[in-house]
């Protein structure tokens, strides 16, 4: 646990005074502490490329009233500073007039623990695992070209101060480990990546050799794409595989379920509310409140203990994700969803770990009943168009489906489809629902924060894959 | 107010001698701060204020070949004190490589130009609004609009990079940009689009009614967009993304991934990559460039290079560590590329579209599609029908697909290039790519 105000001119008092004394004619707002520590380690061609270390601390000061937001962020905790940042704050809303909103619910749960993993396993030791890596994946053969590892962890400390002195805290590990391999075979080269991660120490995600695993399923993923043919272009069956997939509703279905862009009225999804959006059976939640997961929070960036929201049941559109200026403007409350890459940005309503739940049909049911069309296993990055509805995907790992059997891999393709429609063709929800591996980051206005992603095997009737075959 | 050369030049000092002290062969530093004020506007209305003020150091450490690095926000120097300490002791255990160290002490730069990239105007909070009224106003003048977003950013900078070599240099930097987003909507569906200026002075940015009405009458444009049949067709780039395709030409040509073997690109040095009247031009010296520099991030001189000449790659993108491995000397390219540009095509906007009878316009893509070790590329893409020279029909829900080595070689440049950004790209076409439609 940080103390925010060791080491300076200020101390815990006097802050609460600044802050009860800048929000006094505010509707929100509050002064948002954060030290954040990182560390990232790489090897890459046979060496360690790079070790760094990253030391962070900062506020963030923030006044709510009516639509508008003040912010003012600095890295020097000070009275001056804070002084500094309060009149800069009161004079953007000199001539609004709020009412603070004291309510903020609490909580017990705790979905992680407060452990450092960059002290909890040493600098030696990742060295040494890195170094195993690159040992393990080159002793496969010449056809190895190129081996990339890297540890990333961190761990951030919150310190949430409201108007009246009310104090929220929060302590954040999180970490990844990520292997890239390129394989070369008859003048061809692809790659395959693999990666697991969440808020746990290294030792939980790599002991007992399973570090080998994420090596292997690399290896396999570069060793399937050696043989892909080229990609075919046009509207066909997409049978998506179950787990990291699911960026798919990430990209389609989350980011238009978001507050501000339903309260803006931007989203394809704002006149949709209690309407039917997807096929029946389909049921997705924003969830953040599993043990340890990479999108899971204890309390959001605005002090909210975060929940499991039900987006869509049954295919009917039930609640939007919040944050606390969306919901008061909206009429309704936050759903822990406020969230924040650091102290030097603001408030945005985001996802957590948004899943969509198990049906009843088997992959293999799915797989027999296309006659032509792809089975895609493992995507890369996604993006959408909020406004219009569209999104992509590109896929890392797809097969062909030729009469209800899976053929030849095919070459990475973007595939492109329609949000608000996409839900309406999954004509059957599998029963094999899986969490990622714990890898996501997603990014919205520029601020990266980590999230998760579950579903299992689906078939959506069409969809358009961009190849370049005709 | 944004602190001096002075303030930075003791802290990177401090940094150099503490690590010297504490067993550090080598040094290198950046002391970075700026300040940055935004407004944006929603719908008219004042929406959010932002005021950030930020510091940042960056130290790197070597002992002999053995090297680590530590950032921080905090310059106090009791922090600073814990952090150097951490930074060694992780450097003494990190194995050593032997293309680990500072540049040539030779290719250092000697001297700062005045390139004209700092302006001292300060654009107060109020102006700004004023600004972003006159923005909003434009764009919302016809009733097909249904909301509107606006934005205006200043930032000023001030760093100091500095080696254990005594190296040291630095200078002030300032940009100004303001940006529209105007939403559409026709029968329930709506389209969004954007326009965006980013200038060094302020007096060199677009006036607010030009940025309102672009992004107005660009949402306008694309109402009702149809999706076409999957076919190989001629694919037009419009300038806003046109420029993607020298920034992957930089990720394919930078030393690490040559030396990774991990480009497309790989062994094609002296050979045509792209057609032979077209040149690529990569200069750091252009008077208020939005990619100008002194020197690269490891304070070597930088110079104008010539990346294509007659459509054959002359020049890797090079770093101190990368050039090592290659036996290449540093070219000032450790960052990156600088202002970036295709010098321009022979044809007229007008003519190019009319070359052939049909073409696919791009104005967008979306996804991250591109592989740079096999070349392959497939985005989301949306834009317009072009018939008979005419843009006929807006186009969305498509892919573009194709191998950037074959796309290189059939590219056909435009005469219109405008250095609005720090890379820069004319309209240009793409003969025959496969778009992937119904």
């Amino acid at each position: 646990m940080s103390n925010f105000f060791k080491e300076t001119d200020i101390d815990t008092s006097q802050a609460e005074a600044i802050v009860t004394e800048t929000l006094k004619n505010c509707d929100d707002g509050e002064l948002y502490l954060e030290n954040h520590k990182s560390e990232s380690i790489v090897l890459d061609d046979n060496k360690i490329k790079s070790s760094t270390y990253n030391s962070d601390q900062g506020y963030g000061f923030r006044a709510v009233t009516g639509e508008v937001v003040a912010y003012s962020h600095s890295n020097d905790i000070s009275k001056e500073s804070l002084r500094k940042s309060s009149d800069n704050l009161k004079d953007t809303l000199k001539s609004k007039k709020g009412t603070y909103n004291h309510e903020i619910p609490k909580t017990n749960s705790k979905y992680y623990e407060n452990i450092n993993p960059i002290e909890s396993k040493t600098f030696d030791s990742k060295i040494d695992l890195l170094k195993s890596v690159n040992n393990y994946l080159r002793s496969k053969g010449s056809i190895v070209n190129q081996v990339t590892a890297n540890f990333l962890g961190e761990h951030k400390s919150i310190e949430i101060i409201r108007s009246d002195n009310q104090i929220l805290k929060d302590d954040r590990p999180l970490v990844r480990f990520n292997v890239s391999v390129v394989l070369e075979k008859d003048g061809k080269k692809e790659t395959g990546v693999y990666g697991v991660g969440g808020r746990q120490s290294y030792d939980d995600y790599l002991k007992d050799g399973s570090w080998k695993d994420v090596c292997d399923e690399a290896f396999r993923i570069a060793n399937v794409n050696l043989e892909s043919k080229p990609a075919p272009a046009g509207e066909m069956k997409v049978v998506l595989g179950p787990g990291w997939p699911a960026i798919l509703i990430h990209e389609a279905i989350g980011h238009g379920l978001e507050g501000d862009f339903n309260r803006k009225k931007t989203s394809a999804f704002h006149n949709l509310m209690g309407q039917q959006v997807a096929s029946e059976g389909v049921t997705i939640v924003d969830d953040g409140t599993l043990h340890q997961r990479r999108g899971s929070l204890t309390i959001d960036d605005e002090g909210t203990p975060t929940e499991n929201t039900v987006l869509i049941e049954n295919g009917i559109l039930k609640n939007y994700m919040q944050d606390r200026l969306n919901a008061r403007l909206m009429g309704t409350k936050s759903t822990g969803s406020g969230r924040r890459e650091s102290y030097k940005h603001v408030v945005l309503p985001r996802m957590r770990n948004t899943m969509m739940l198990s049906g009843k049909y088997s992959q293999d049911e799915m797989i027999s009943s296309v006659d032509k069309g792809i089975f895609a296993v493992s995507f890369g990055g996604g993006q959408v168009d909020i406004t219009s509805g569209k999104f992509v995907f590109n896929c890392t790992e797809a097969y062909e489906i030729n009469n209800g059997k899976i053929g030849s891999p095919i070459k990475g393709a973007t595939l492109i489809g329609d949000g608000p429609s996409i839900l309406k063709e999954v004509s059957l929800v599998g029963n094999d629902m899986k969490l990622d591996p714990g890898i996501g980051t997603c990014g919205k206005a520029g601020q990266g924060v980590p999230v998760g992603v579950a579903q299992p095997s689906i078939l959506i009737n069409k969809m358009t894959v961009g190849g370049t075959k005709l | 107010m944004i602190r001096d050369q002075e303030f930075l030049k003791d802290i990177a000092s401090y940094c150099i001698e503490n690590a010297k002290k504490l067993g550090a062969t080598d040094v290198g530093v950046k002391v970075i701060h700026s300040v940055s004020e935004n407004v944006s506007f929603r719908n008219k209305k004042l929406d959010e204020s932002n005021r950030a003020d930020s510091f940042a150091v960056n130290l790197t450490t070597y002992i002999e070949k053995k090297k680590s690095s530590i950032n921080s926000s905090d310059l106090s120097k009791s922090n600073l004190e814990k952090l150097i300490q951490r930074c060694i002791d992780a450097t003494k255990i990190t194995p050593s490589d032997e293309n680990n160290s500072l540049p040539d002490k030779d290719l250092m730069s000697k001297e700062i130009r005045d390139l004209n990239l700092y302006d001292e105007t300060h654009y107060p909070n109020d102006k700004k609004i004023e600004f972003l009224k006159k923005v909003e106003e434009t764009a919302s003048t016809d009733e097909k609009i249904v909301n509107t977003e606006a934005g205006f950013t200043e930032n000023k900078n001030n760093f100091i990079l500095a080696n254990s070599n005594g190296f040291l240099g630095g200078y002030k930097t300032s940009n100004f940009s303001s940006s529209c987003v105007a939403v559409s909507r026709i029968n329930g569906a709506m389209e969004r689009d954007y326009e965006f200026g980013s200038t060094r002075f302020l007096k060199d940015m677009m006036g607010p009614e030009e940025i309102g009405k672009i992004a107005a009458d660009k949402a306008i444009k694309k109402l009702g967009p149809k999706k076409i049949k999957s076919e190989r067709i001629g694919v037009i780039f419009d300038k806003r993304i046109s420029k993607g395709i020298l920034s992957t030409l930089a990720s394919a040509i930078s030393a690490s991934a040559i030396a990774r073997g991990t480009s497309f690109l790989k062994d094609q040095i002296n050979s045509e990559v792209f057609p032979n009247s077209i040149n690529i031009i990569d200069d750091p010296k252009i008077e208020k460039g939005l990619g100008s520099q002194n020197f690269d991030s490891e304070g070597v001189e930088t110079n104008s290079l010539k990346l294509v000449e007659n459509g054959i790659l002359k020049n890797y993108l090079i770093d101190t560590y990368y050039g090592k491995k290659l036996n290449l000397k540093s070219n000032g390219r450790s960052g990156g590329t600088t202002n970036l540009y295709f010098e321009n095509g022979t044809l007229s906007f007008k003519d190019l579209l009319n070359s052939e009878k049909k073409f696919l316009y791009i104005t967008e893509t979306i996804g991250h599609g591109g592989n740079i070790i096999t070349g392959d590329y497939s985005v989301g893409a949306s834009g317009f029908m072009v018939e008979d020279g005419e843009l006929t029909y807006p186009v969305s829900e498509i892919t573009i697909a194709g191998n950037f080595k074959e796309m290189f070689k059939n590219i056909t440049l435009a005469n219109d290039l405008e250095m609005k950004y720090s890379t820069n790209a004319p309209t240009l076409l793409i003969n025959q790519m496969t778009v992937a439609g119904k």
